[in-house]
């Protein structure tokens, strides 16, 4: 029930006093109710449930996650096995 | 950067086991609270990858699944009504109430209808003035600023004809029930990612304080559910309890402002029984009183019926992380989701259709 898919905002506009937005989801494309994130733009991506978007996804943060992984990867290349200390600290 | 398959790399899925499995020194029991996280688990299969030492337990988190079935069948009796249009989430049609389930009424003539959005019911009232159109408001914190928007935007508009039958849950008190219990085993969460968008997490600092408990909100890609278990232990290696933000793409400690706003205008907190668990003091929404003529549970005051739970299932002890699906002598032979006995067998989110559809499968494989 809590399911949130991101989306891409391709269009906005207003009716009716809320506003809106076409939001494509790998191509499919549906209408999102903007009022939780209103300052959301154009080629965002947004977390969507029920029909409404309830954040901005914050690509910096996203590319941060990925990018501590890879430092991961690359530590665990070098020394299988290393010690506790050098992993200890977290994001 | 499309924030899905970047997220399910397998590759990446191995490192981030790797440095789980550097950091475990001593056994832990983790609870997931969210459905739609028991679900990734298993549907990935990475519960049968981790550390011996983890122990993860499946939460309540599941709104179709904590639904009261005097609830289910108030719906059943309001749906069943001539002239009513009962739109609800599908998740909640195969749901077993005491005698019936919306299917059911569906298919003996009552004009049931899965929306996709709240709105859509509003929007169904307004073309439809001769119709009573009832929406089934059931949900998290998640759900809550979409219903209230509903409910706010038929009092804009003067709608007598539209009314929801709330049945909105919020996970902190939850959280509490479960630690508070003697049989509680939990040592650290895992926090649902999509509440805390919504809600922040100024809610859990409490609880993570007084019952010593680590608490990581937690996204639902195999890497946020690895990135967050291992938050979760470094800190209890650690002997630590705080809460953190692993979900940090979506989630901000303020949460979204504008839709707790809209909350709060319509919504009062209450308290709420939890089907399988009972009565959680203040773990529930209803309606302000100002929205009263929008409460489908006056405005359709029936009797109340004798609710009954099928003596077998085990759905309460399920929920609480006491028992796993598999336990239930009932699972996958007498309770299926064709022929569910309880909710958690039904639900996209429930713990008992997770297992009966991805590890039957496995087995079968195997």
């Amino acid at each position: 029930m809590c399911l949130g898919v991101p989306g891409k905002i391709i269009q906005k506009y207003e009716r009716e006093g809320l506003p809106y937005a076409q939001v494509d989801f790998g191509g499919i494309a549906k209408e999102i109710c903007l009022a939780y994130v209103p300052e959301a733009e154009v080629g965002e991506y947004v977390i969507v449930h029920v029909g409404f978007a309830i954040s901005r996804l914050d690509e910096a943060e996203a590319m941060e996650q990925l990018a501590l992984l890879r430092e991961i990867e690359a530590a665990g290349e070098e020394s299988p096995w290393p010690s506790a200390s050098q992993e200890s600290e977290t994001p | 950067m499309k924030y899905l398959a970047e997220f399910r790399d397998a590759q990446a899925v191995q490192a981030w086991l790797e440095r789980l499995r550097r950091t475990v020194t001593r056994p832990w029991t983790i609870m997931e609270i969210c459905g739609g996280q028991t679900h990734s688990f298993l549907r990935f299969g990475l519960d049968e990858l981790l550390p011996r030492d983890i122990t993860l337990v499946h939460g309540p988190g599941c709104p179709v699944c904590v639904t009261p079935i005097e609830l289910i069948d108030r719906a059943v009796a309001i749906a069943s009504l001539p002239g009513v249009i009962f739109c609800s989430f599908g998740d909640m049609l195969r749901v077993p109430g005491s005698q019936s389930d919306l299917f059911r009424v569906k298919a003996q003539g009552g004009d049931v209808r899965v929306v996709y959005s709240p709105l859509d019911a509003v929007t169904l009232a307004r073309r439809n003035p001769q119709r009573e159109v009832v929406f089934f408001a059931v949900g998290f914190e998640t759900t809550a600023p979409a219903n209230a928007m509903a409910v706010w935007q038929a009092a804009q508009w003067g709608l007598k004809n539209f009314s929801v039958l709330v049945a909105h849950v919020r996970v902190p008190p939850a959280i509490e029930a479960i630690l508070s219990s003697p049989q509680c085993q939990v040592r650290g969460f895992l926090a649902a990612g999509h509440v805390c968008t919504v809600m922040g997490t100024s809610e859990y600092e409490p609880i993570a304080r007084r019952y010593h408990v680590p608490i990581v909100v937690t996204g639902f890609e195999p890497l946020d559910l690895l990135q967050g278990l291992t938050m979760c232990v470094e800190q209890l290696e650690r002997n630590q309890a705080e809460v953190t933000i692993q979900y940090r793409r979506s989630v901000r400690p303020e949460g979204n402002p504008a839709a707790k706003a809209q909350i709060e205008r319509v919504f009062q907190v209450v308290d709420r029984a939890w089907r399988g668990i009972g009565v959680i003091p203040q773990s529930g929404l209803g309606l302000r009183p100002e929205f009263a003529e929008f409460d489908a549970e006056k405005k359709f005051a029936a009797a109340d019926i004798l609710a009954e739970e099928s003596p077998e299932c085990i759905a309460g002890e399920v929920l609480q992380g006491h028992k796993k699906p598999p336990e239930c002598p009932a699972f996958a032979t007498r309770c299926t989701p064709e022929h569910p006995l309880g909710a958690p067998m039904v639900s996209s989110e429930g713990a008992c259709a997770a297992y009966y559809r991805y590890r039957r499968a496995r087995a079968a494989a195997g």
